[in-house]
C-alpha cells in the first residue's frame, strides 16, 4: 500500500502508516479505496487474461476445468465487489462532501470501517487462491467456482465439497456489511451534510446519483444476506433451504439473488452515469441539458430496477404471463435510459466541446453503452433471450454495460478529478493512448463475443470443441487479442499514474473552470476542505453567463475548523468480521469467539471514544 | 420475415473473417421454435440497428460540429426543452411497443402446451450427460436425441442432480432442468440432419463436457432406429473376446451403475444396452470407436474432470474386451 | 459520550445519527422481509413432521408478544425521563426495559429447547429451518438490545447518562420499538396465521 502515501499525504499534516490505518479523512479513505479497488480490478483482469488465453483456441488446455471454473467465477465476483463498487466509492468519498460543500462525510469512523471491512472481505475471499494446503486439497488454489451468481443447489455441500464455495459466502457477507455500513453514511451525508442554500435540486448530478445507488445498496444487499445466510445454513448445519430431496427449492435461491442482483446493476452504472453528467457539461460549457429529467430518470431506474430481476430467469420456466410481465418490464427501463443518453448529447449540442482525455471516456462511455443497452434489449425479449441467455451474447452484452459503461465512466471520472485529488495533472497525451488502446482492445475482445454466441457457443465452459465451427475459434482468437490491447492500455493507464506523481503539471483549484464546489477549494485540498463554508445559490455555483464566479462565503469561524483526530477502531471492530468468517470456514468454535471478541470490544471503545466531528 | 433472416445471416458470416460453417448457431433453425425465435429476433435487431445509427451519428455530428474553435461563441446555456424531453421519451417508448407486442405473441405461442400426438420424450440431466426415454417405445439412449422430422414433439425436462439446461440452438430455444420443477419444450423439427446442442446452465466441472446431438431423421430411417432400439442386441458368442468383454462388464463392476440389457439394470449411469449404435460417448465429447472406449475406460476422470466414473485400473487387455464387448451392443 | 454530529449543521433538520438509523430500520426491514418471505413459501412444503400446528404454543407465545409490547412501553417511558432530566425514572424505566427483554429471551430458549425435546430441529424439515432462523435471527436482535439498554443504563448508573443524550436513548428507543414491531409481524405470520 506504499504508493498510497505519495500523492494525499503531502497535505495532510499526520505522516506516516499509524495515520493511514486510523484516519477518518475521508479524501484518504477515498484514496485508500482507489488504490486497493484497483488492485483488485488488475487482478480480476489478470484472471480475464487467463480466461482468454484458455479459449483463445478450442481445446485450450492451458488450466484445467477446476481452475477455469474458479477463474471466471473470481473474474465476476471480483470485478463486481472488488473492483466496480469500491471504484465508484473511491469518488463518492473523496468527491462527495467537496461537491456539496462539507467538511467531511457525516461518520467518519464508520467510513474507515466501511473501508476496512471491504479490504479485508477482499483479502479473505482471495486467500482462497493459496489456501488449499490448508484444506488439504491437494492443489494450491481452492477459490470458489460455482459462478459469481451462485446458484444452488450446485453450491451445496454435497456438489460443492470442499471450502471454494465456503470462501465466496462467507466472504460476501463480510464486504456487504462494508457496503451497507458506507450506504447508510453517504445517505445522511447527503441529505443531511449540504452547504447552506444547496436545495437538493441544486445537488450535482453525480450526487444524486450516489444517493439513489446508496437507497438500492441498502435495500438490495440485506436480500442477498439472507441468500448467503441461508445457504451457509445449509452447507454448515444440516437445513435444507435449497434442498430438493427435503422439499427445498433451489428457485428461491434464483429469486432472493436476482432481486438483489438486478439492483446491483443499477449500483454499479448510477454512479458512472453521475460522473459523465459532471465531465460533459464542463467540457462543452454548457449546463447539463434536462437536469430535472436526468435526475428523475436516474431515480426511476432506481425504483425500476426492483421490478425486472426475473428477466435473468426467462429459461426456467415461470410461465407465458411471468414472461410477460418481466419482459415489459425490463423494456420500460430503456426509456429512462434512453431519456439520459438524449439529454447527454443535447448537453453538448452547442457547446465549445474541449476535447480533453476526461471528455473522450465520457463520450466512450455514451458510444459503449448504446451498444449494450441495445443487445439488452434484445434479450429483454424472453423468446430471443432464450437463444442468448448463458451464450456469449450477453457476456458481449454485461461487458459493454460494465467496462463500456461503468469502467469508461470511472476512468472519466479519474482523469476529471484526479487534478483535484492530487494536486497534478494526468498526463493528456498519455491518457489519449489510454483511451483509444482501450477503446479498440474493447471492442476486439467484446464485439466478436455478440457473434460467437449468436454462432453457438455457451459461456463458463472451460474448452470448445473445433467442431462449432473455424469461425468460432477465429473470433476467439480475435477476442483474446483484444483483452491483451485492454491490458496493454491499462499499462500506460498506470505509468501515467507513476509519472505524474512527480511530473504532473500543477493544477490549480481549477484546471478545468468546472462548475460546482470540488472547484473552489485548493488542490489537493486541505484536511478540513473549505476553510469557509460556501452559501450556495444556484445549481451551477461557478458558473455566471459570462464568468466564474466567486462562491458567496458563510460566516466565518473564530478559529481554523476542527479536523477530527483520527481512530484506531473501526480497524480493530472490521478485524473481528473475517475472523468471524474463519470460524466456521475451518470449522474452529474458538475463533468465533476472538471474532465477536475483538467486534465487541472495538465498538465498545469507538462508541465510548472522545471523538469530536 | 424469412429475407430479413438471411440478410442478418450473411451480415454476420461476412463480419466473421472465415465465414463457413457453424454446426450450433442460433442463426440457421431447423424447428418450428428456432424459426419464430429468429423472425423476432430479425425485427429487434433491425430497429436496434436504427437506433444505433441515429445515436452514434448524432453524437459524432455533435462532436465535429461543436469542437471547441479559439474564439468561438461563448455557448448558450440551455437548461432544457419540454418538447424535446417529451418526444424523446416517446419515441423509445413507441419502439418498445413494436418490440412488445410481437414479444408477446411469440411467449404464447412458443410455450403453448404440445399439440395431441405429439412424441414424448424425457429428458433428464446428469451431471454430465443427457438421459432420454421414450415411454411410449420403451427405449433408453443418452446424449444423441432420435427424433422423426415433421412430427411436433413434447420433451418432458427433469433433473437428477444440479440445475441444467437443454439448448440444441438449431431447434430453438434452451429451457433449463431444475429439481422439483418439471419443465416442457415443444417443437417440430423441419429437417433431417444432426444438429449440436450442449448445457447452457452452469453445473459444474465439466459443464463444458456436457453436449448433445439432435439427430432428426426421416420416416423410414427413424422407424429402423426405434426397432433397432426396441430389440436386445444379438447375445455374445461362446469364447469370443466380446464374451470375455461381458464377463470383464460384471468383474469390475460396471454393473452397478448401467442397464445392459438383460444382465445389468444400473441407473447411475447412461443405459448401455445399445452404446454401439451411438455416435458419440462421455457427454458426446468423444467419437465412439474403438480407440475413444479405450481411452475413457482407461482414465475416466483424465478424459472428463469431475466424472462420477472412476479410474478403475483397468489392465489393457481387459480394456481390449471391454472395448470389443461394448462395440458389439448394437 | 461527545455525539457533535447532533450539534452540526444538518439540512434536513433531523440529527444525522437518527436519519442514518431510520435508513438502517429500512434495511433491516428488507432483512425480515425475506426471511419472511422465505417462511411464507415453505410454508406447508415440509415432507415429514413435526408440524406448526402440532408444536406451536400459542399461549406461551402471547405472553412473551405481551411482555414484549410492555417493554416498548417502558421504553417510551425511559425515553420521556430522560428528556425531562429524571435520571431517577430513567434508570428504573431502562432496567425495566431492559429486563423484559431478558424476560421475552428466557421464554424464546425455553420455547426451543422444548421444540428440540419434541423432535423439531434445524435439519428436521423446512419448518425448522425456517422457523428458527427467523426467530432465532429476531432473537439475536433482541439480544443485542438488551445489551445496548444494559449499557445505557450502567452508564446511567456511573451518572454518565444525562438528558445531554437524550438522543442516544431515543434511538436505542427506535430500535427497540422497530425489533419489537417485527416480533409482532412474526407472530401473527407464524404463530396466529397457520
Amino acid at each position: 500500500m506504499s504508493a498510497v502515501h505519495a500523492p494525499a499525504a503531502a497535505a495532510a499534516p499526520a505522516t506516516g502508516w499509524k495515520s493511514w490505518i486510523t484516519t477518518t479523512d475521508h479524501k484518504r479513505i477515498g484514496m485508500l479505496y482507489f488504490f486497493t479497488a484497483f488492485g483488485f480490478f488488475l487482478i480480476g483482469g489478470i484472471e480475464a487474461l487467463m480466461i482468454r488465453l484458455q479459449l483463445a483456441q478450442p481445446d485450450g488446455r492451458l488450466v484445467s476445468a477446476d481452475t477455469y471454473n474458479q477463474l471466471f467465477t473470481m473474474h465476476g465476483t471480483t470485478m463486481v465487489f472488488l473492483a466496480l463498487m469500491p471504484l465508484s466509492a473511491a469518488f463518492f468519498n473523496y468527491i462527495i462532501p467537496l461537491q456539496i460543500g462539507a467538511r467531511d462525510v457525516a461518520f467518519p469512523r464508520l467510513n474507515a470501517f466501511s473501508y476496512w471491512v471491504f479490504l479485508l472481505g477482499g483479502l479473505f475471499i482471495n486467500a482462497s487462491w493459496f489456501a488449499g494446503p490448508l484444506f488439504h486439497a491437494g492443489h494450491l488454489n481452492v477459490a470458489p467456482n460455482g459462478g459469481w451468481f451462485g446458484y444452488a443447489n450446485l453450491t451445496e455441500r454435497q456438489y460443492s465439497p470442499g471450502p471454494n464455495i465456503d470462501f465466496w459466502l462467507l466472504g460476501l457477507q463480510v464486504l456487504g456489511i462494508a457496503s451497507l455500513a458506507a450506504g447508510f453514511n453517504f445517505i445522511v451525508t447527503i441529505l443531511n451534510m449540504r452547504a447552506p442554500g444547496m436545495r437538493m435540486m441544486r445537488l450535482p448530478v453525480f450526487s444524486w446519483m450516489t444517493l439513489v445507488t446508496q437507497f438500492l445498496v441498502i435495500t438490495a444487499f440485506p436480500v442477498i444476506t439472507v441468500a448467503l445466510v441461508l445457504l451457509m445454513f445449509d452447507r454448515f448445519f444440516g437445513t435444507h433451504f435449497y434442498l430438493p430431496a427435503a422439499g427445498g427449492d433451489p428457485l428461491l435461491w434464483q429469486h432472493l439473488f436476482w432481486l438483489f442482483g438486478h439492483p446491483e446493476v443499477y449500483i454499479l452504472i448510477l454512479p458512472a452515469m453521475g460522473i459523465i453528467s459532471e465531465v460533459l457539461p464542463t467540457f462543452a460549457r454548457k449546463p447539463l441539458f434536462g437536469y430535472t429529467v436526468v435526475v428523475y430518470s436516474g431515480v426511476l431506474i432506481g425504483f425500476m430496477g426492483w421490478g425486472v430481476w426475473s428477466h435473468h430467469m426467462f429459461s426456467v420456466g415461470l410461465g407465458p404471463i411471468a414472461d410477460s410481465v418481466f419482459s415489459g418490464t425490463t423494456m420500460l427501463i430503456a426509456v429512462p435510459t434512453g431519456v439520459k443518453i438524449f439529454n447527454w448529447i443535447a448537453t453538448l449540442w452547442g457547446g465549445q466541446i474541449r476535447g480533453t482525455t476526461a471528455l473522450h471516456f465520457a463520450v466512450g462511455f455514451i458510444a459503449m453503452f448504446v451498444i449494450g443497452g441495445l443487445s439488452g434489449v434484445m434479450h429483454a425479449s424472453p423468446p430471443a433471450d432464450l437463444q442468448q441467455t448463458d451464450t456469449y451474447f450477453v457476456v458481449a452484452h454485461i461487458h459493454y454495460v460494465l467496462f463500456g459503461g461503468t469502467i469508461l465512466g470511472l476512468f472519466a471520472g479519474t482523469y476529471y478529478w484526479w487534478p483535484k485529488m492530487t494536486g497534478r495533472l494526468l498526463s493528456e497525451t498519455l491518457g489519449k493512448w489510454h483511451f483509444w488502446l482501450i477503446i479498440i482492445g474493447m471492442n476486439l475482445a467484446f464485439f466478436p463475443m455478440h457473434f460467437i454466441g449468436l454462432l453457438g457457443m455457451p459461456r463458463r465452459i472451460y474448452t470448445y470443441s473445433r467442431d462449432l465451427g473455424p469461425g468460432i475459434a477465429t473470433l476467439n482468437l480475435v477476442s483474446t487479442v483484444g483483452a491483451f490491447l485492454i491490458a496493454v492500455a491499462l499499462l500506460v493507464f498506470i505509468w501515467n499514474l507513476w509519472r505524474t506523481r512527480t511530473h504532473g503539471q500543477p493544477a490549480g483549484d481549477d484546471p478545468w473552470g468546472g462548475a460546482t464546489l470540488e472547484w473552489t477549494i485548493p488542490s489537493p485540498p486541505p484536511p478540513y476542505n473549505f476553510e469557509f463554508i460556501p452559501t450556495v445559490v444556484s445549481r451551477l455555483p461557478r458558473w455566471s453567463t459570462t464568468q466564474m464566479r466567486a462562491i458567496p462565503e458563510g460566516s466565518p469561524e473564530e478559529s481554523l475548523p476542527h479536523v477530527p483526530s483520527g481512530s484506531i477502531w473501526p480497524l480493530v471492530t472490521a478485524l473481528g468480521l473475517p475472523v468471524l468468517a474463519c470460524a466456521p470456514l475451518t470449522h474452529t468454535l474458538w475463533l468465533a469467539f476472538v471474532g465477536a471478541g475483538l467486534l465487541f470490544f472495538g465498538i465498545y471503545r469507538w462508541a465510548f471514544e472522545p471523538f469530536e466531528v | 420475415m424469412r429475407r430479413t433472416s438471411y440478410l442478418l445471416t450473411v451480415l454476420l458470416l461476412a463480419a466473421t473473417a472465415c465465414g463457413g460453417h457453424f454446426p450450433q448457431t442460433t442463426l440457421q433453425p431447423k424447428a418450428d421454435f428456432g424459426f419464430a425465435i429468429q423472425g423476432l429476433f430479425g425485427d429487434i435487431f433491425w430497429w436496434a440497428v436504427v437506433v444505433f445509427t441515429v445515436v452514434e451519428t448524432l453524437l459524432v455530428v455533435t462532436l465535429i460540429r461543436f469542437r471547441a474553435r479559439p474564439g468561438g461563441p461563448t455557448p448558450k446555456p440551455l437548461h432544457g426543452h419540454t418538447v424535446l424531453e417529451i418526444a424523446w421519451t416517446l419515441a423509445p417508448a413507441l419502439i418498445l411497443v413494436f418490440i412488445a407486442v410481437p414479444t408477446v405473441r411469440t411467449i404464447f405461442s412458443t410455450e403453448a402446451p404440445a399439440p395431441a400426438g405429439a412424441l414424448k420424450v424425457s429428458v433428464i440431466g446428469h451431471q454430465w450427460w443427457w438421459e432420454y426415454r421414450y415411454p411410449d417405445l420403451g427405449i433408453t439412449t443418452a446424449n444423441e436425441l432420435h427424433l422423426p422430422v415433421g412430427q411436433p414433439v413434447d420433451l418432458t425436462l427433469t433433473t437428477a442432480d444440479v440445475i441444467h439446461s437443454f439448448w440444441d440452438p438449431a431447434m430453438g430455444g434452451k429451457r433449463d432442468l431444475i429439481p422439483t420443477h418439471e419443465n416442457h419444450l415443444v417443437f417440430r423439427p423441419e429437417s433431417t440432419g444432426t444438429f449440436l446442442g450442449q448445457c447452457a446452465e452452469f453445473c459444474g466441472a465439466s459443464h463444458a463436457n456436457m453436449r448433445l446431438r439432435v439427430m432428426v431423421q426421416g420416416d423410414s430411417a427413424w422407424k429402423a432406429w426405434v426397432a433397432d432400439q426396441q430389440a436386445l442386441p444379438a447375445p455374445v458368442k461362446k469364447g469370443s473376446l466380446e464374451e470375455q468383454g461381458a464377463q470383464a462388464f460384471q468383474r469390475y463392476g460396471c454393473t452397478g451403475c448401467h442397464t445392459m440389457g438383460d444382465m445389468a439394470h444400473g441407473i447411475v449411469g447412461p443405459n448401455l444396452t445399445h452404446v454401439a449404435s451411438r455416435t458419440t460417448i462421455v457427454g458426446g465429447t468423444i467419437v465412439n470407436d474403438s480407440a475413444g472406449l479405450a481411452r475413457w475406460i482407461g482414465d475416466p476422470p483424465g478424459t472428463k474432470p469431475g466424472s462420477l466414473m472412476p479410474n478403475m485400473h483397468v489392465p489393457p487387455a481387459d480394456i481390449a474386451a471391454l472395448v470389443a464387448f461394448l462395440r458389439s451392443m448394437k | 459520550m461527545t455525539h457533535a454530529a447532533a450539534e452540526h449543521h444538518t439540512s434536513m433538520g433531523v440529527p444525522s445519527r437518527k436519519m442514518a438509523f431510520w435508513a438502517f430500520i429500512g434495511s433491516e426491514c428488507l432483512l425480515f422481509g425475506s426471511l419472511i418471505s422465505t417462511y411464507l413459501v415453505y410454508k406447508g412444503r415440509s415432507v415429514v413432521g413435526p408440524y406448526p400446528h402440532e408444536i406451536l404454543n400459542i399461549p406461551l407465545t402471547s405472553f412473551s408478544t405481551f411482555d414484549l409490547l410492555m417493554s416498548s412501553l417502558m421504553m417510551v417511558l425511559a425515553l420521556a425521563a430522560v428528556q425531562r432530566g429524571d435520571m431517577k425514572w430513567g434508570k428504573i424505566w431502562l432496567l425495566s426495559t431492559a429486563l423484559l427483554g431478558i424476560v421475552f429471551l428466557g421464554m424464546q430458549t425455553y420455547e426451543f429447547t422444548s421444540f428440540v425435546r419434541e423432535g423439531l430441529t434445524l435439519q428436521t424439515n423446512l419448518f425448522g429451518a425456517t422457523f428458527f432462523v427467523l426467530t432465532g435471527t429476531h432473537g439475536a436482535h433482541v439480544t443485542v438490545g438488551v445489551i445496548w439498554l444494559l449499557t445505557l443504563f450502567f452508564r446511567a448508573l456511573q451518572g454518565k447518562l444525562g438528558p445531554e443524550h437524550a438522543l442516544t436513548v431515543e434511538i436505542s428507543g427506535l430500535y427497540w420499538h422497530f425489533v419489537d414491531v417485527v416480533w409482532i409481524v412474526i407472530f401473527t405470520v407464524v404463530y396466529l396465521i397457520q
